[in-house]
């Protein structure tokens, strides 16, 4: 059981990935990166799994593809047929073209919308949620590992050290967490 | 960024001979091949094309069996865009039916000059796209695409001889050997007003004059940012590149505009009564898309012959990309054009729709499935688009899209209802497939298959996703 922290700050996304990198060589299981921006490269150099979001957001952008040619076909040709371009034809397929905005809107509204949610949710985040980070900064301009470990940690202190690092810092763990 | 001093030391060490591409025997045949299975086809056609009016009856009611196509063909050019000879109210009945035979006469004359026009464009498409598309490599001085850039310059020196067999079909039609360009005969002009409003920008010199200045200009650029590529290699400083940017950026700005009207020129024009404000756009997304997925296609090739060792499945990944966003971007010139003309329903315009619907409903249709939803649904995971044979199904498909694309621009005009794939057509594709095979490896072969000067290289080797 891990019972101590280490906090390693870094001031450059390029000193971050080397030091993850490093770390990682050196079979050092990080646990978390907190990270100002999205850094590009670093899910693969952690070693994370790809993200699944990209199977999700084809599945929400058919099923708003499918929503907008249901909500289509009722409002304008089922409950009360239109005239489309002086063409009053009454049939869906016909009249298709004109729904094609529409199409295309609700596609890309359900896509994006229910992939925020769903992040959020994956994520474990909600509105007034209070900030995980352990080191405001990380918002700012300094990039965070954080390693659990426990003993004294030595070969990993060296380790961490030996990265281009700016400051390493030591948290002991609190039994109320 | 790219670390220059690492470069030019790297580029030292480099044994230059290894680089270079060899054609390869089978290449040879199979242009020269194709080149005269094309040449012979297209021969056949030309002499097999009708001389008279009778022929042309004859060969109707030969291939058909009844009189229904004729009447068929008179109610098309009755609703048809094509209807130039039924313009003036003043023709006598006689004189209708007989321009009604004389149309069907050229019509199937127009037969193999479609067909060999429609492919010089559509290879001239490929070579005129890609050096859009490496134009702007060089002028957003992209880090990933050095390593492809003797590609895209192989391909682009078809752009010459392409061109320039467009320039003698301009001007082979305006001295009258054919009729794809109605506007260009007298009597017609002398009976239609829309047209004979449009003279001032539409007669022949003009065009044969804009003609020559766009393929002047278009093979200026292609000639000096390959002289410029090719001095990078050797070169110890990088006043080259940088001179490559200023004229890939000028020639960005002329290539937008004289692009547009040569589309309006070249193919617009076969419709002179019907116009489409973003018809420059829609031509461009087409040779756009052909033109990156003729890049992608030859290096894959390359590589399966073990050439291009360091370009790698990031390379292939970002052309599949381009390849899978450009035909989404097609798509929607595509269908922005086509919606708010079917919605307007405004006479003048949706006759050009109502002729590609009725008597071109497959091609027409058949290309939206072939250019929009064959690449949205093989191309939208991302590690498809690493898998060379997935990039070969799809690019395949996109270029017998776009080809049929340029047929659906051309032929509706020009041959009307009696079109078909047949030996023309098929012996057009081969005859400029051939040449252009040729042409495009010869190129390829010319030069190192790296740009061993350019001073984006090592960030293009690189190059991660």
């Amino acid at each position: 059981m891990a019972d101590k922290i280490l906090h390693a700050v870094y001031d450059d996304d390029d000193k971050l990935m080397d030091a993850v990198k490093d770390l990682k060589a050196s079979n050092f299981y990080i646990d978390e990166v907190y990270t100002p921006f999205p850094v590009h490269g670093l899910d693969k150099a952690l070693g994370l799994k790809p993200t699944r979001l990209a199977i999700l957001s084809f599945i929400y952008g058919c099923i708003g593809f499918s929503f907008a040619i249901f909500m289509m076909n009722y409002i304008m040709i089922v409950d009360w047929p239109q005239n489309i371009g002086g063409k009053p034809s009454f049939s869906f397929i016909e009249n298709m073209p004109s729904f094609v905005p529409i199409m295309f809107e609700l596609t890309v509204f359900f896509a994006a919308h229910l992939m925020v949610i769903t992040f959020y949710l994956r994520s474990k985040l909600w509105p007034f949620k209070e900030a995980e980070n352990p080191l405001p900064s990380t918002t700012d301009d300094k990039f965070l590992i954080e390693i659990k470990f426990h003993g004294d940690g030595k070969a990993l202190k060296a380790a961490v050290k030996k990265t281009d690092v700016l400051e390493v810092n030591i948290i002991e763990q609190k039994e109320s967490k | 960024m790219a670390d220059f001093s690492v470069c030019y030391e790297f580029k030292r060490k480099i044994n230059k001979i290894g680089l270079m591409y060899k054609v390869s025997k089978n290449i040879k045949i199979l242009s020269f091949s194709l080149m005269i299975i094309g040449a012979l086809g297209l021969a056949f056609s030309f002499y097999s094309a009708p001389k008279t009016i009778e022929q042309a009856k004859e060969m109707v009611a030969d291939s058909h069996g009844d009189s229904h196509d004729e009447d068929h063909g008179a109610v098309s050019s009755h609703s048809g865009e094509d209807s130039h000879y039924e313009n003036d109210a003043h023709v006598e009945n006689d004189a209708h039916s007989n321009s009604h035979d004389e149309h069907l006469l050229h019509k199937l004359q127009n037969r193999p000059w479609s067909a060999l026009y429609v492919a010089a464009l559509f290879f001239m498409f490929l070579s005129l796209g890609t050096l859009a598309f490496y134009a702007i490599q060089r002028a957003s001085q992209a880090g990933w695409s050095p390593l492809l850039f003797r590609v895209m310059e192989g391909i682009t020196a078809y752009l010459l001889p392409g061109s320039l067999i467009i320039l003698v079909i301009l001007i082979l039609s305006s001295m009258h050997l054919n009729h794809l360009f109605v506007w260009m005969d007298p009597d017609v002009v002398a009976h239609d007003k829309i047209i004979q409003g449009k003279v001032g920008y539409l007669n022949t010199p003009f065009l044969l004059a804009r003609a020559v200045f766009y393929i002047a200009g278009w093979n200026f650029y292609r000639y000096i940012s390959r002289k410029y590529s090719i001095a990078q290699d050797n070169s110890s400083d990088i006043s080259n590149h940088t001179k490559n940017f200023k004229w890939s950026a000028g020639f960005l700005a002329f290539f937008i505009v004289t692009e547009s009207m040569m589309s309006w020129d070249w193919i617009m024009s076969v419709d002179p009564h019907w116009f489409s404000t973003l018809f420059g756009w829609y031509v461009f997304a087409s040779m756009f898309v052909s033109g990156i997925t003729t890049i992608a296609l030859i290096t894959i090739y390359l590589k399966s012959k073990g050439y291009l060792e360091k370009v790698n499945h990031n390379h292939i990944h970002d052309l599949g990309k381009f390849m899978f966003g450009v035909s989404v971007f097609w798509t929607y010139l595509w269908f922005s054009q086509f919606m708010l003309i079917w919605y307007a329903n405004i006479p003048e315009e949706v006759t050009y729709f109502i002729t590609r619907i009725e008597d071109y409903n497959l091609p027409f249709f058949g290309m939206i499935a072939l250019n929009f939803i064959f690449p949205l649904l093989l191309l939208m995971n991302s590690d498809y688009k690493r898998v060379n044979w997935f990039i070969v199904t799809t690019g395949i498909i996109i270029l017998v899209g776009h080809y049929i694309d340029v047929f659906n621009m051309i032929m509706p005009a020009t041959v009307g209802d009696k079109w078909f794939i047949g030996i023309p057509e098929l012996s057009g594709i081969a005859f400029f497939a051939g040449l252009f095979i040729y042409v495009v490896f010869n190129s390829i072969s010319k030069a190192p298959l790296e740009p061993t000067g350019d001073p984006l290289l090592k960030e293009s080797e690189k190059f991660v996703y």
